[in-house]
């Protein structure tokens, strides 16, 4: 379906802001790590102190680089009737929900998110498995998915 | 009992039966000390003053418990300390039990259940109501319940058709040849040759069995319980299970309200030609971070019976299932070995079916209409070998379809083709 009618879907993806989000988180956990790696290592010698560091450090690279590819990955495309989430790198997943079985939306920020200016929306289904969550959305693009998304559940909203 | 402004009371006796519960469940835990001889009944003074405070907890808690019913909604007030009060919409009833204990009906009591649907799932209970309250209450509940879906009146209370009834010779074979009968003939077999081969250690070996014997009994008795005797029958306010031998248990599930269908053929049952036929319907479902212990078992609509039998009831249930099923590629083989021989779907406008399981058999059937979204996955094995699975979500409690492992291209002309059917069934309805 992505394929066959990819030409006419209006994929959207999350903000690039995420991108900068995700990589604040990693060098937040990565940088520290080195200089503690670093400085443990300083007991033995100093080369093994700058090997580690730079190890730790390329670890934090290669998060990155997943990071990058994972953010890449999700994207959402609102049709007539259902909305469409497709993301992950090494599972991938396309989420296909309509919006007559809508039970509720949320719009999340954690605090990260927030300094960012960015939301997380989440439609839930009666279905538990239902997976349909589109992270780093503009504050602004957010509200306004929230608002189609619970306009037209409404207007399409079929019983259980 | 009936008080100012429709409200009514639970029966008086509701304390006795739930202290009683609690007082067999102590005296089963007891019983291996007295039977050891080591009846100390100043050690048990606690366990007695248990079912004392029980009692007087019960008698509080009745006290404080009323309910009525007010327009589409039935409520329940209760709680002393922190006051409560439930309000549970009846167009969202799923499904009403009347459940009797033994204790209940030696009172003559029973307790009326309601199945919600919603994400919080939550059980409207009413324990216990007088006998003769209940079955008018519970078609009082029904009919406001329908009522509140569409406003053409329900058919007048016809006559139920009985569907399918459960022979109990067959009943406690199956059960013996299930999961549980395994594992409880196996510590049988266990302490017994344990007793032949060194009398010596059978008494402590019995003493320190005993529990697993009391567990091992009481999950036999607990399924035969619950299976007894049980009557599928159709009637116009829903399908009608009834069964129980100790515990009568009524159930009423409301027509359309069936999210899934699942059959089940363990390994031995299967070489007899038997099968295992359950409902599920909507309600609390296992979200991540809870417990196992949260998820009920299915109601099996028939506990055991011939794939003859199942066929014809599950055409009552879900009448368009489809006939024709679509094999795996082979190449299928090399990801899910065990799986191979049974996986399969079929599909047609109304309804999904599929076939997976390792060791035992276990077919889903979903109507398209009780679809609430598709996923279609796809891990880095199966990219590798050309494969994606299809997930169907349902609101039942447990029971989801999975076109597990088929071709890409398969993969994603079913979902074309299955997303607007699933719309145009919702619609339909």
């Amino acid at each position: 379906m992505s394929e066959g009618e990819g030409g006419q879907l209006d994929w959207r993806r999350p903000s690039p802001r995420l991108l900068t989000l995700r990589r604040v988180e990693v060098a937040a956990v990565a940088v520290p790590l080195a200089v503690a790696a670093s400085v443990v290592l300083a007991f033995s010698a100093a080369w093994a102190a700058a090997a580690g560091g730079v190890a730790v450090l390329a670890l934090g690279g290669l998060a990155e680089w997943i990071a990058r590819r994972r953010v890449r990955a999700w994207r959402y495309a609102e049709r007539d009737d259902d909305l469409l989430v497709q993301r992950g790198l090494l599972f991938l997943r396309l989420s296909v929900v309509p919006y007559g079985r809508m039970q509720f939306i949320d719009v999340t920020a954690g605090p990260f998110e927030r300094s960012f200016g960015l939301a997380t929306v989440r439609m839930h289904t009666a279905a538990a498995a239902s997976d349909a969550r589109i992270p780093g959305l503009e504050r602004a693009e957010a509200a306004r998915l929230r608002d189609r998304l619970a306009e037209l559940g409404e207007a399409q909203a079929a019983g259980l | 009992m009936k008080g100012a402004d429709g409200w009514h009371r639970l029966s008086p006796v509701s304390p006795v039966v739930r202290a009683g519960r609690a007082a067999i469940a102590i005296a089963i835990l007891i019983l291996p000390t007295v039977l050891r001889g080591g009846a100390d009944l100043a050690r048990d003074a606690p366990q007695v003053a248990v079912v004392g405070v029980l009692l007087v907890l019960g008698f509080v808690s009745w006290l404080v418990t009323r309910w009525r019913i007010e327009e589409d909604d039935l409520r329940i007030e209760t709680g002393l300390l922190r006051r409560q009060s439930l309000r549970f919409p009846l167009a969202q009833v799923q499904a009403i039990d009347v459940v009797r204990p033994g204790l209940a009906r030696l009172f003559r009591v029973a307790e009326l259940r309601l199945r919600m649907a919603g994400a919080t799932g939550a059980t409207a209970r009413l324990a216990y109501l007088p006998e003769r309250e209940v079955e008018p209450l519970r078609a009082l509940l029904l009919d406001l319940a329908h009522r509140g879906v569409s406003d053409t009146p329900p058919e007048e209370q016809g006559e139920e058709r009985v569907l399918a009834s459960v022979p109990t010779g067959r009943l406690a074979a199956s059960i013996l040849l299930s999961d549980v009968g395994f594992f409880a003939i196996a510590i049988f077999v266990g302490l017994i040759v344990t007793a032949v081969e060194a009398p010596a250690a059978a008494a402590g070996a019995f003493g320190g069995g005993a529990v697993w014997v009391v567990g091992g009994l009481t999950m036999l008795w607990r399924r035969f319980n619950q299976e007894y005797r049980l009557t599928v029958a159709e009637a116009p306010d829903g399908l009608r299970l009834r069964s129980g031998l100790v515990a009568l248990t009524a159930e009423t599930i409301r027509p359309g309200r069936v999210q899934a269908v699942r059959m089940v053929e363990p390994f031995v049952w299967r070489r007899l030609g038997w099968c295992r036929l359950e409902v599920d319907v909507a309600g609390h479902q296992r979200r991540k971070g809870e417990g196992e212990a949260q998820r009920a078992p299915l109601r099996a609509v028939l506990p055991v019976g011939s794939r003859a039998l199942a066929g014809e009831l599950l055409a009552r249930i879900v009448p368009d299932a489809p006939a024709e099923r679509l094999r795996p590629p082979r190449r299928v083989l090399a990801k899910s070995p065990l799986r191979y021989r049974f996986l399969s779907f079929g599909r047609n406008e109304r309804c999904v079916v599929t076939t997976t399981g390792r060791i035992r058999r276990v077919t889903v059937w979903v109507p398209l209409a009780k679809v609430q979204s598709f996923r279609r996955v796809q891990g880095p094995l199966q990219r590798r070998l050309g494969l994606a699975s299809l997930h169907l979500d349902t609101a039942g409690r447990s029971v989801h379809a999975n076109l597990r492992d088929r071709r890409v291209e398969e993969a994603d002309e079913a979902l074309e083709a299955l997303v607007p059917l699933a719309r145009a069934a919702r619609r339909a309805r």
